[in-house]
């Protein structure tokens, strides 16, 4: 009897203990917070001033029409600069040139990278750190240095590729198709070992027990690869994807050394360039760069909502 | 503290003496450096920058003198622009647009002239200097540094293409190279002898320089009044010029003629073609001839080959009628927000003045716009082909003048791209569209 009566005083009792515990916990997540913010604060401002007010900026002067060189004709059009943009074959030319670009380099990359992780993963504790510094390299280098070393392999004059494989005259930047070629090459060298970096971290969260217990239940190398390393590293894989898919739509300078944007090889970001830098249209440049922005926004959003990336788990948060 | 320093005895003020020390010194030293610099540039004499596109090193030597001729009222120092002229404008024009009062004399570009002059990016010149500048020079020349009947600019150089030929081929062709040849003559010969015809065709000004060079050969424009406002703009490619000229483009870049690569030849290309085994005819700048003689003297060609290089003025697009050849070369433009307008209006008289022009083009092989520079002894004798230069010039035809340049060109590049599948038919008229809609803001180019 006593036990009975006893049970909802001491209840009772505890609930007041977790309440209290409660608000010692919520006292401490507001510290916790106030110390977030003041760390993160300077960081935040800076990112305000220098990413959303240049934004900020683009988007009221995409609103005019305004040349560098009439400064005194500046005039505010609305809305008409994304109407002459959107209604231009140049416009859409160049975004199915990117998203070309985008897909073929990213697949390729997703695939390569992953091999090199894997390489990077298994190897000699000795051979390790080698083996990453040499993988890093491309990566390393400059895009305009490197997009100048792949011109000048593939060049029709003083391009050893043509030698090598007896091409003779192959003009590989006299037409669409083998400039794309050349193009992602260069791309996919150079940014191969960022994925593979990415994937390599990805693939050291896989949990070794896992590996062992499906070992020992017999699974070969392939259906552990695809049952237990694939889906312990998902988030990993998304967020390289992700990182590169961005990276790749901004593309720039590989296209800008090697054709220059000729035969077909424009892309948003050179477009974007040629109307602010080359042809001083500021209005009509901020449209186009605006709108560069938006597809940048919608591939990140897509990535995140489609296909639930949580960003968080890039650092290990489970 | 003064009993830790006496209890450790005297070593504890010792190593934090000389990590005081090392910042002092740095300071000092930072801060003496910083007053010498300053007394470098503080003597009084002002500094006029000159923003130049890269060369051999004559517009600095030039520079160098004008600065000891100048006997301390100025120091001119160069500072050097990118090597293509898109990339020259474009710095020129971020820094005028924000008014850079460090922009004192510049070396510009014919086509951009007009931009420059309509944005008030140019200094106005004095209207003796105007007189000054323009006289007993080249017509091109005078043409191209007009803009509104005012003269903008003061002519310093003036380059043009001519017809370059290996006699062995034109002799075998029969073809005679002492009577004006068309591009016709010029494609048929080089069919016969399986000899190239080494153009610019990638997608670039230089491609422009021939279209232009075609179309005014033929007897058109590319744009009709380049001093209209930009909503009344036209176009005039599509008419007979126009077409002879696509048709001629077509005729030589299709069917291997301009070598393999011809969709991405610029003028060092064209030039390695020429001196290949087939190499047969070639449209290029004076400068091909220095640097032919530089690679006879390093080994790389024959001195046979330059016995049997040869030259003539631009050939004709139209049987009997003048050809109009490509101009270019460098006018100077002085700053509109220099600080220091007389020195530099001063040191521009210096700069552009005949017998520099004439040391100029010996020593960087870019030749004079001044008629007598090619009286000189050492011009005639450094370029066997100086009359013919000069006689080019007389004819030559600049791109045309118009703010909108860079539209006009870019349109062209982007309509007329790449050679090779050229369409005489419809060509022409698909630029004039694009011409005219980017310029009035409806397309995007």
């Amino acid at each position: 009897v006593s036990t009975t009566t006893l049970a909802p005083e001491r209840g009772r009792r505890e609930d007041k203990r977790a309440q209290k515990a409660k608000q010692r916990h919520s006292e401490r997540a507001r510290a916790e917070r106030r110390l977030g913010w003041m760390l993160a604060g300077p960081a935040f401002i800076t990112m305000l001033a220098v990413t959303a007010y240049p934004i900020a900026q683009a988007v009221w002067d995409s609103l005019w029409s305004f040349r560098l060189t009439v400064p005194d004709e500046r005039e505010f059009v609305g809305l008409r600069n994304y109407g002459v943009i959107l209604t231009d074959w140049v416009w859409w030319d160049a975004v199915l040139t990117t998203l070309l670009i985008t897909v073929v380099t990213v697949a390729v990359e997703l695939v390569l990278g992953f091999a090199l992780a894997l390489v990077m993963h298994k190897a000699i504790k000795s051979l390790r750190p080698i083996l990453r510094t040499a993988i890093l390299i491309p990566y390393a280098i400059i895009t305009v240095v490197s997009a100048f070393a792949w011109q000048f392999a593939f060049a029709i004059d003083s391009g050893f590729i043509n030698t090598w494989f007896g091409l003779e005259d192959t003009d590989w930047f006299g037409s669409f198709g083998s400039s794309i070629v050349v193009i992602c090459l260069s791309e996919i060298w150079k940014t191969t070992p960022f994925m593979s970096l990415l994937l390599l971290a990805g693939l050291a969260q896989v949990p070794e027990d896992l590996q062992e217990a499906a070992k020992v239940d017999g699974a070969t190398w392939w259906q552990r690869m695809w049952k237990v390393t694939i889906p312990n590293m998902k988030a990993a894989i998304m967020v390289a994807l992700l990182f590169r898919t961005l990276d790749a739509f901004r593309i720039f300078d590989n296209v800008f050394i090697m054709t220059g944007g000729a035969n077909g090889t424009e892309t948003v970001s050179f477009l974007a360039y040629r109307q602010t830098i080359s042809r001083v249209e500021i209005g009509l440049g901020s449209a186009v760069s605006v709108l560069l922005f938006l597809c940048v926004v919608l591939i990140a959003a897509g990535f995140i909502k489609g296909f639930r990336v949580d960003l968080s788990q890039a650092r290990g948060d489970r | 503290l003064t009993t830790r320093s006496t209890a450790t005895g005297a070593r504890a003020p010792v190593p934090r003496h000389t990590w005081l020390r090392a910042p002092a010194l740095i300071t000092a030293a930072v801060l003496g450096a910083g007053v010498l610099a300053a007394c470098g540039d503080d003597d009084g004499t002002p500094t006029l920058t000159w923003y130049i596109n890269p060369d051999t090193g004559g517009q600095a030597r030039i520079a160098q003198e004008c600065t000891d001729e100048a006997e301390g009222a100025y120091r001119i120092t160069t500072s050097i622009l990118p090597n293509d002229a898109d990339g020259q404008r474009e710095q020129l024009i971020r820094r005028l647009s924000a008014n850079d009062t460090g922009i004192d004399l510049m070396s510009l570009d014919p086509p951009f002239v007009p931009e420059f002059a309509e944005a008030g990016f140019l200094l106005e010149l004095p209207g003796e200097l105007q007189e000054e500048v323009t006289t007993d020079v080249v017509e091109s020349a005078v043409t191209g540094a007009t803009w509104r009947d005012e003269v903008v600019a003061a002519p310093f150089w003036a380059n043009t293409q001519l017809l370059w030929y290996r006699s062995s081929v034109t002799e075998a062709a029969g073809l005679d190279m002492e009577e004006p040849v068309t591009w016709d003559q010029i494609i048929e010969a080089a069919q016969q002898e399986e000899a190239t015809i080494a153009v610019q065709g990638d997608r670039y000004e230089g491609y422009v320089v021939w279209i232009n060079a075609l179309v005014a050969s033929a007897g058109g424009q590319i744009i009709e009044d380049p001093e209209a406002e930009p909503e009344e703009i036209q176009a005039g490619l599509e008419s007979e010029a126009g077409t002879t000229a696509a048709r001629i483009i077509r005729d030589v870049t299709s069917g291997g003629l301009a070598g393999g690569g011809v969709t991405t030849a610029d003028e060092e290309a064209a030039r390695a073609l020429f001196q290949g085994d087939s190499g047969g005819f070639m449209v290029n700048w004076p400068y091909v001839w220095a640097a032919f003689a530089a690679g006879v003297e390093g080994g790389q060609l024959d001195e046979a080959f330059l016995d049997d290089v040869g030259w003539a003025v631009y050939p004709q697009a139209v049987e009997g009628e003048e050809a109009a050849p490509p101009f270019g070369g460098i006018l100077l433009g002085v700053g509109a927000f220099t600080e220091y307008p007389d020195e530099a209006l001063d040191a521009m008289t210096c700069i552009v003045a005949p017998e520099k022009q004439a040391a100029y083009m010996v020593s960087d092989g870019n030749p004079a716009a001044a008629i007598e520079a090619y009286e000189d002894e050492e011009v005639q004798e450094t370029f066997p082909m100086a009359d013919a230069i000069l006689e080019s010039l007389q004819q030559a035809q600049p791109r045309p003048q118009t703010p909108y340049y860079g539209e006009v060109s870019g349109s062209l590049q982007r309509t007329w791209h790449p050679p090779t599948a050229l369409d005489p038919d419809t060509a022409p008229a698909n630029a004039d569209d694009l011409i005219g809609g980017v310029i009035r803001g409806e397309q995007l180019l």
